[in-house]
């Protein structure tokens, strides 16, 4: 049984050799090149155009509007270009708000650390069996809608809630931390932790485990293992979970409004304020441009660390 | 990688699985509370008075929150087809093409992830508003905002975790499967549709899931891209909840809950979890939880 | 009856990549039914010759024919070729049965056609019985005959395989190469197989082509191109050999850097710096003085043996250079030591003089 007895392939083309084929030459191919790159040029164009239009245009007029003036009746007034309402972010109302924001930012950062370090070690440790089936529990209140989440936690804490049951049981009195700053921190925390887990335990899983053995072997204490061995071994870890926690906190604005009462706690909420209530777009479109200049600096910190191959 | 380090039965040990479950407990109670009180026969939100499904039946027959729920699904749809098919191609022109002004595109295409959803909140509101003073001004139309600009504002930053999703997943593929599809007498449109799309139809799902979730949970940007008029489920629950919480928010947040937990589940499945892939989405999926 | 015209033939072929030429104006005559392999380190243009052949690749510049027909600017899918890849390039979901019957439908074939067809080529490559198996779950060896049979059932005019053994294990590796030489002389196509691995390619094929840095270093049976290398690269490339720099300094006479002078029958005039390669198996070790009279030979001290188990290497040196010899491990051989002083001999017509 051999192939040669079905009929043999059609010729190389239509045509076949009656066709005029041609020897390649450079200029057949660069004209191919430019045709494959012509190709790849016109699949990017619709959703190009699309993020020119939705996207780029509307960030120009971001930047303008900064630059704008407010006029008297709340109107912006685009003609005259100042710096103006960037020289406000020194004013003492800003400034508070920009600080206040950066340190709930940082503390809620810090306590992801704390608590996310020793569970995703913990997970990265388990057999991978148990490990996916612990990560997809993680996933799970990850992708769950976010304003939900925050409202549960208006509802623990609220006044007749579980919380102030739970800490009148206790012989606490009942304790009221909803629209303070640590229920904000408390959303924030319960928010972002995934983001803190899920990199974390993708570097410390890498770690190879016969490294923490030899510290031990090479008579380190538990505690020196770890500060010697395990921390600075899954420090891309730390630095990105730390940063995807750190840049959504900042800028964040649906918890401050659920958790801290709508009072202007945060930079999200006090950009809003400009646009919603207080009408001074100039303000607020710089605001919104400084709290994206600071979030691609920490991205860009991120990719430079690797956070793409984690 | 990693080994069990801590000796079984060690104080570490035990710390470490306390801790793990006191995490567990922390991501899961307000959950399940929130569930059991949408059950609950009392007028407060967070007090356990026996059963009944009275604040669902409110639920259906609150026309404006039926009203928002269905511009939710049709925004959400939309907006899903509509970045699926932009995004997949723009994958596909940045993984497997080289033309000029590529570079430009691929950071143009990342920056709706990094951007803080304040910022593109603002810039959508400003945007839509010069929009339709323009439109007025030099066509005398009187258009205002709603269902479209709210679908716009969603495509704007759906095409971005589309493409990431569809692009991870090409470059995962051996480019060798459309050479050899092209060897075996197929034409480019041919390799594409019998090798290519075949195998980052995952990529593609997955990446449809989540443009789903990110339009469903959307707060931000949409209520400054919606008008008075019409708005989405979460923009009208948010609404709510500034005026005072009710138990019948509670029942919406948990309908939106089961769809959100519902998407989880689907996309997880089309994915396969893999340890270590969990990562890689991590970075395209920055934005849109930080409201 | 095999064709006159030749299968493939490449004139004056280059293919750059920017500033990198990765085939360099290469002159490449395959004949219809020939095992052809292209041979060389890796990096040295030999698989981009195979794209260019298949198409995945437009030369710069050059012609390219397959049976007479210039093939130069066709797409891929328009050539009478079929490509065996690196890694199989097996579709993961598509099982065995619709991985062979893909170039059919692509080409349209009448649906009656394409099932006895595929129903052949499995058969030809022993695989019945794992039609409906998808990639993953074949074994390497199984992949590789799913692809070979996805390519054969096209009944391509030439078949090029790109390093198709390189991801088996040794003993299924040496198991496939008498297959595949079977399974060619069976269909009777042209292959064209690309290797790094010379011992695959004298056991396997009719000629070989030796390249590096994109360049065609020599074509040539393969007994040719292990006895007689026409350069330093393919005599070091091709097994072992011993080099030795020097100069023709009379007829058949070489003055080796060391000073010692060798007979070594060229056509290099006098004065050509040349490099001369010697065969451990083709050197012989005796006693001082031992050396059979028709032989050329050196004197010199054994430096080191190396036991290999079927065979033992002497290092013999003189005069700062070095001669390796092996000799076969039978009972009775050559018991010599290492520091004993020795005469290495071999025929005059054993060695290769190359020009630098």
């Amino acid at each position: 049984m051999t192939l040669t007895a079905v009929p043999p392939p059609s010729g190389p083309g239509p045509g076949g050799a009656g066709a005029a084929l041609l020897e390649a030459t450079p200029e057949f191919e660069r004209a191919a090149a430019r045709a494959d790159s012509r190709r790849g040029f016109l699949l990017s164009l619709p959703a190009y155009v699309y993020l020119l239009l939705f996207f780029a245009i509307p960030f120009g007029i971001v930047v303008i509007y900064s630059v704008a003036t407010r006029n008297t009746i709340g109107g912006t007034d685009l003609a005259g270009w100042n710096l103006d309402s960037y020289r406000r972010l020194a004013e003492p109302i800003v400034r508070d708000i920009l600080f206040r924001s950066l340190w709930i930012a940082v503390l809620t950062t810090l306590i992801c650390l704390v608590v996310a370090y020793p569970f995703s070690y913990f997970i990265a440790t388990r057999t991978p069996t148990v490990r996916n089936i612990m990560l997809v529990f993680v996933m799970i209140p990850f992708w769950t809608n976010f304003l939900v989440r925050n409202y549960a936690w208006r509802v623990i804490l609220g006044s007749d809630g579980p919380f102030a049951a739970v800490t009148e049981a206790l012989g606490l009195g009942r304790q009221e931390i909803l629209f303070t700053h640590s229920a904000v921190i408390l959303g924030l925390v319960y928010g972002f932790l995934p983001f803190m887990v899920l990199p974390l335990y993708a570097a410390i899983e890498r770690i190879d485990g016969s490294l923490i053995e030899a510290g031990r072997d090479l008579y380190a204490s538990g505690a020196q293992t770890f500060r010697r061995v395990l921390l600075p071994l899954s420090m891309p870890g730390v630095l990105a979970g730390s940063i995807l926690v750190f840049v959504p906190s900042l800028g964040a604005y649906v918890t401050p409004q659920i958790l801290g009462g709508g009072k202007s706690t945060m930079l999200g909420s006090y950009i809003v304020v400009q646009f919603l209530t207080a009408r001074n777009w100039p303000l607020g479109a710089s605001l919104s441009f400084v709290l994206m200049t600071v979030m691609l600096t920490a991205t860009l910190i991120y990719f430079r660390a690797g956070g793409r191959n984690l | 990688m990693m080994g069990a380090t801590a000796r079984p039965g060690s104080v570490t040990a035990w710390a470490l699985s306390g801790t793990a479950w006191l995490v567990y407990a922390f991501f899961y109670a307000p959950i399940v509370l929130l569930v059991l009180f949408s059950f609950s026969d009392d007028r407060n939100v967070g007090r356990w008075g026996g059963v009944t499904l009275s604040w669902y039946e409110q639920f259906i027959d609150h026309s404006q929150l039926q009203n928002s729920l269905w511009v939710s699904i049709r925004v959400a749809l939309l907006s899903t087809v509509i970045s699926v098919v932009l995004g997949t191609l723009a994958a596909l022109a940045l993984e497997r093409f080289r033309f000029r002004g590529q570079r430009v595109f691929d950071a143009l295409l990342y920056l709706p992830i990094i951007i803080p959803d304040v910022t593109m909140a603002v810039m959508m509101l400003l945007f839509f508003s010069e929009g339709i003073r323009i439109a007025e001004l030099l066509f005398g139309l009187d258009l205002t905002k709603g269902f479209t600009t709210i679908t716009i504002s969603h495509i704007a930053f759906n095409i971005s975790f589309v493409s990431v999703v569809v692009r991870a997943r090409l470059s995962g593929m051996n480019e060798q499967l459309e050479e050899a599809a092209l060897d075996l007498y197929a034409n480019r449109w041919r390799s594409f549709r019998y090798v290519t799309l075949p195998q980052i139809a995952p990529g593609i799902a997955g990446g449809a899931l989540l443009a789903l979730t990110l339009s469903l949970d959307d707060v931000v940007v949409t209520q400054f891209a919606s008008g008075p008029g019409s708005t989405t489920l979460p923009v009208f629950v948010f609404g709510m909840i500034r005026r005072g919480v009710t138990p019948l928010i509670n029942a919406v947040s948990v309908i939106m809950l089961a769809a959100s937990i519902a998407l989880v589940i689907l996309s997880l499945a089309t994915q396969r979890l893999r340890a270590g892939e969990t990562g890689w989405s991590l970075g395209g999926r920055l934005r849109r939880r930080s409201d | 009856m095999p064709s006159a015209v030749p299968a493939v033939g490449l004139h004056q072929i280059t293919k750059r990549f920017g500033d990198v030429i990765a085939v360099d104006s290469v002159d490449l005559e395959i004949a219809d039914g020939e095992f052809f392999a292209l041979l060389g380190p890796s990096g040295c243009g030999k698989t981009t010759t195979l794209r260019l052949i298949a198409g995945l690749e437009f030369p710069t510049t050059g012609s390219l024919r397959i049976f007479g027909d210039e093939v130069g600017t066709l797409p891929p899918n328009r050539r009478p070729v079929n490509t065996v890849f690196q890694n199989y390039a097996l579709f993961p979901h598509m099982t065995a049965e619709e991985n062979v019957a893909f170039g059919l439908r692509m080409r349209k074939i009448p649906k009656a056609e394409v099932e006895p067809r595929v129903r052949d080529a499995i058969a030809l490559v022993h695989m019945e019985g794992m039609e409906q198996r998808r990639p993953d779950q074949l074994s390497g060896g199984q992949q590789q005959r799913v692809a070979l049979a996805r390519a054969l059932v096209n009944s391509p005019k030439v078949l090029l395989l790109d390093e198709p053994l390189g991801a088996l294990d040794l003993k299924l590796r040496e198991a496939m190469q008498l297959e595949l030489k079977a399974l060619q002389r069976e269909v009777g196509i042209t292959f064209v197989f690309v290797t790094h691995d010379q011992g695959e390619a004298l056991a396997m094929s009719d000629r070989i082509g030796v390249m590096d840095g994109g360049r065609l270093l020599q074509v040539g049976a393969p007994e040719e191109i292990y006895a007689r290398p026409t350069n330093r690269f393919v005599a070091d490339f091709i097994g072992h050999a011993n080099l030795l720099d020097g100069m023709v300094t009379g007829p058949d006479r070489v003055t080796l850097t060391n000073g010692v002078t060798i007979a070594a029958p060229s056509d290099i005039q006098p004065g050509g710096r040349v490099t001369v390669s010697l065969r451990p198996e083709q050197a012989f070790l005796h006693r001082q003085g031992g050396a059979p009279e028709h032989h050329a030979s050196v004197d010199g001290q054994v430096e080191q043996v190396t036991y290999l188990g079927n065979a033992l290497i002497y290092r013999v040196s003189f005069q700062w250079m070095h001669i390796d010899v092996r000799e076969e491990n039978r009972p009775g051989g050559a018991s010599v030591g290492a520091g004993d002083d020795v005469t290495v001999s071999w025929e005059p017509s054993s060695v290769a003089v190359v020009q630098d």
